[in-house]
């Protein structure tokens, strides 16, 4: 069926099966791989995209329900790749494998787009749902601080 | 370039011209002559010294553009930064100019490219030292020639050539045909920094693709995209080993956007290529739904039989019995147990572990005219080559693997079975295929981490020293001698030599499930008894358990074994984490305990203490772990490393939680991140890291941070509750308390 829809600001019209995850229009329609594949039940949030402005488990939103939507993946954060989070990201070397971080990077954006300062019990609700299998969690909880400019010591970040 | 030889490995470095007029070294380096390496390197095997010749890393244009190849696999442990930090180091560059390129698999070109057993540090440390060395020292001689003066009065910074006297200077770029035409050094001349002068090692480094990665650029084996390929699903038996007798491939053909579907015989070789089901589909949505209505005959086979119940029976059962054989007997456990002031048995136990990479195996594979490309999320891209050769009946040398970034590695991805069930498709269906499991297959499809069984018998002497040790092991062989990979016990393993009187035997049982290397491969497991058991003989003893292994260690070896720590360096580590976590001098409230644990791996040597609480209804948080470590005299990349320690330590408390295969049937139970949990994000403790650095070379940051955290938790719960930790996960025990 045919579906159109706004990517990170462009309208994109896609003749798909009904049932086809976003997921997969994005990677293999659309060829937009910053969306990643990881367990296909929103358990592990790789897939995560704003929809509508929310974050989203693009893996279980089928095509037949985002005609009108507005999508906006990790490849729309930022024109630049300069979004206080990406910046902060690099800043901290958050990523190890790298395979999770834009489904994080998308749940921190939609955080910080609601609640520009969170606190640590904002951050554990807003990215419980995200797995990290290096388990990066602390340079992740570090780099949300960070690009939010909350004052906090990246003290788990530095050894001696 | 070529070369022409392969017994061509003399210590020197090679110039030639290449298109472009650039310069490319490439180095011979020869490891036996090296003599950088200490005798722990003898863990990995003999190492030849063709296996490194010949390599080639260094491209300088006359532009002044310099690109470092990284040779190894990335798979989330940071060698693609921290390789070329070496060469650029000794090179003199500007690390944050150049251009870092992954390397194809070529082990003619840049010897072993493997991601696995920590090795990549303590292999490379030296050998890539001198290639950027060597590239320097060819920049300078063609500087000092265009000038006429001597090269031992020339230095570089960044890029340049400068010589002060004269107040003159160029750039590398303006240098490389001048440098191209100059005789290769020989190696022996080619000197090191002293590391006082390090300028890039022992700084941090961001991660060199972290700006793909967080702009969401392709990078994975999963991103791969080829001009008219196909996407693949195969479904192979869920009893490991089984075969497909016959499927409804014609429905299947039937369904929308499928344009292939096969059975593929296979082979019995559970790392090769296994018996399954093909299906080809213009998107790979399509050819996982058409997968929902296959219907397959299976022939199981026997495997079906096992179970992870019959296992523990037949476990129970030897364990009645004295072991089959003897791997290490030292003194008289017999005497001493009779003369022992205190004895006390007990018996673990851990469950099989799958590695769940978040990025799903996958392959692309284009076939044509008897020879293939592929690209492969892989830690080992050479044993995929001999795979696939001996599998589909191609050369070699006519096989060519892209090394893609791999989503995950932790010993997974030795494993390429993924790339032979892509490259076998490719070639059945005569196309180019991106084969891709679910998260399903994955889990049910792994080389788990093995299950293994230990009935432990330890005694204390008067003094409160350990006299005494005895483990009869229960663990997996298909034929009585050689184990199931990943499921032995090195007769090395502490406590051996520490303990006067010392006893270890093993009894084992056929195993159908395929078992591979899971990140600290056995130290995952051992460390989790051997440590645990200790803590309960500490206890027996009544003695601060810091204490006393502190004691056990002091009548360690003090130089280098195979395979023995040295115990100073053990000693080291683990008072420095005693300190620094205020054991002993913090009171703690009921139900919160603190727990130690140390373990040498991989050459390196860590201690952990885990503060836990655990409130009454049982309910367990982990409050903090503190992680010492000795991997020598550098930490290369403190960013990267800090980042292995922590991940290593919260990926253990990860397995300690709640993750367990289990085989029912012949097949795996489990299914997805439901039913095998990963850490999150609320569970993960802060996990303070602090390194030893002690005159030794530099060691591997990939594992040997993980085992010690899973006893010091289990300690740590003992501490707190008083419930001893015999078996794995957690999440099977009540910890509740009164």
């Amino acid at each position: 069926m045919p579906v159109t829809f706004t990517v990170n600001g462009t309208s994109r019209t896609v003749d798909v099966p009904a049932d086809m995850p976003l997921l997969w229009v994005l990677r293999d329609v659309l060829d937009m791989k910053g969306t990643k594949f990881g367990c296909g039940i929103a358990q592990c949030g790789a897939c995560t995209v704003h929809l509508n402005g929310a974050p989203t488990r693009s893996c279980q939103i089928p095509a037949a329900a985002i005609s009108g939507a507005k999508v906006t993946t990790i490849e729309g954060l930022s024109p630049d790749g300069n979004h206080p989070l990406q910046k902060a990201w690099k800043e901290l070397d958050v990523p190890q494998c790298g395979y999770c971080q834009a489904g994080q990077l998308m749940s921190a954006a939609a955080l910080l787009a609601t609640t520009p300062k969170p606190t640590d019990a904002q951050i554990d609700a807003a990215m419980n749902g995200n797995l990290c299998r290096c388990a990066t969690y602390t340079r992740i909880r570090d780099g949300i601080h960070k690009a939010a400019g909350n004052s906090r010591s990246t003290s788990s970040v530095g050894g001696n | 370039m070529s070369l022409a030889s392969p017994i061509d490995r003399r210590s020197f470095l090679r110039v030639s011209s290449i298109a472009g007029g650039g310069l490319l070294l490439g180095a011979w380096l020869d490891f036996g002559t090296n003599g950088v390496l200490e005798a722990q390197a003898a863990d990995i095997g003999t190492h030849t010294a063709g296996d490194f010749s010949p390599n080639a890393f260094i491209r300088i244009a006359p532009n002044g553009a310099v690109t470092i190849m990284a040779k190894n696999p990335e798979v989330g442990q940071g060698i693609k930064t921290m390789l070329p930090m070496l060469i650029a180091e000794e090179l003199d560059v500007d690390f944050s100019t150049i251009t870092i390129e992954q390397a194809m698999s070529d082990p003619a070109k840049y010897g072993t490219q493997v991601a696995g057993g920590s090795t990549a540090t303590p292999t490379n440390w030296e050998p890539l030292r001198k290639a950027g060395a060597a590239g320097r020292q060819l920049l300078i001689a063609a500087a000092a020639q265009t000038w006429n003066v001597p090269a031992a009065e020339c230095t570089t910074a960044s890029g340049v050539v400068l010589h002060a006297k004269s107040n003159r200077q160029m750039t590398y770029g303006a240098l490389t045909t001048t440098a191209a035409a100059l005789p290769a050094p020989d190696m022996a001349t080619v000197t090191l920094k002293d590391p006082k002068d390090f300028r890039i090692i022992g700084k941090p480094m961001s991660g060199v693709d972290n700006q793909k990665v967080v702009t969401g650029q392709p990078l994975f084996g999963i991103d791969v995209t080829v001009p008219g390929m196909l996407y693949a699903t195969y479904e192979k038996c869920g009893v490991f080993g089984g075969k497909a007798l016959s499927a409804n491939l014609d429905d299947i053909k039937a369904l929308p956007g499928v344009k292939n579907a096969f059975i593929l015989e296979g082979g019995t070789v559970l790392n090769g290529l296994l018996s399954g089901v093909a299906i080809l589909a213009d998107t790979w949505w399509a050819a996982k739904s058409a997968r929902a209505k296959l219907k397959v005959t299976w022939d199981e086979g026997a495997t079906a039989q096992q179970s992870s119940a019959s296992f523990k029976a037949k476990a129970t059962e030897l364990f009645t019995q004295a072991p089959v054989r003897s791997l290490r007997a030292d003194g008289d456990v017999t005497a001493a147990f009779a003369s022992a002031a205190k004895t006390i048995e007990a018996t673990y136990e851990y469950p099989f572990l799958a590695h769940a990479t978040l990025e799903p195996q996958n392959c692309t594979a284009s076939f044509k005219d008897n020879a293939i490309e592929i690209w492969a999320p892989t830690q080992n891209p050479q044993s995929g080559r001999v795979l696939v050769s001996k599998t589909l009946g191609i050369a070699e040398k006519d096989i060519a693997i892209h090394i893609t970034r791999s989503g995950g590695g932790f010993g997974r991805r030795l494993n390429n079975d993924y790339m032979v069930e892509a490259a076998m498709i490719s070639k059945v269906a005569g196309v180019p295929v991106k084969m891709l499991w679910t998260r399903e297959d994955d889990i049910k499809h792994d080389f788990y981490r093995p299950a293994g069984f230990h009935k432990l018998k330890g005694a204390v002497d008067a003094s409160g020293k350990v006299s005494a040790w005895q483990n009869h092991f229960v663990t997996f062989s298909n034929n009585g001698t050689d184990f199931v990979p990943s499921a032995d016990l090195s007769p090395t393993e502490f406590p051996a030599t520490s303990v006067p009187n010392f006893s270890v035997g093993v009894s084992t049982m056929p195993l159908g499930v395929p078992t591979g290397y899971l990140r600290a491969p056995g130290s995952n497991a051992l460390a989790f008894v051997m440590q645990s058991f200790i803590d309960e003989l500490a206890h027996a003893a009544k003695k601060d358990p810091v204490q006393f292994k502190l004691d056990m260690l002091a009548g360690l070896p003090t130089t280098a074994q195979r395979g023995v720590m040295v115990g100073s360096r053990m000693i080291g580590v683990l008072e420095q984490v005693a300190q620094k976590s205020g054991w002993g001098t913090r009171k703690l409230p009921k139900g919160t305990g603190m727990g130690v644990a140390f373990h040498f791996s991989h050459r390196g040597y860590f201690a952990e203490v885990v503060e836990a609480t655990v409130t009454k209804a049982g309910k367990l948080t982990v409050n903090k772990v503190w992680a010492v470590g000795d991997v020598g005299s550098q930490i290369i990349n403190p960013f990267g490393a800090i980042n292995q320690v922590q991940g290593s330590v919260l990926d253990g408390i990860s397995e300690a939680l709640a993750q367990e295969i289990t085989i029912e049937g012949g097949k795996t139970k489990q299914n997805n991140f439901n039913d095998f949990p990963l850490i999150r994000l609320t569970q993960s403790p802060v996990v303070d890291v602090s390194f030893r650095i002690t005159d030794n070379s530099p060691t591997g940051m990939g594992e040997p941070a993980l085992p010690p955290v899973v006893p010091a938790l289990c300690n740590a719960i003992f501490a707190a509750t008083g419930k001893r930790i015999r078996s794995l996960p957690l999440s099977k025990h009540d910890l509740s308390w009164t």
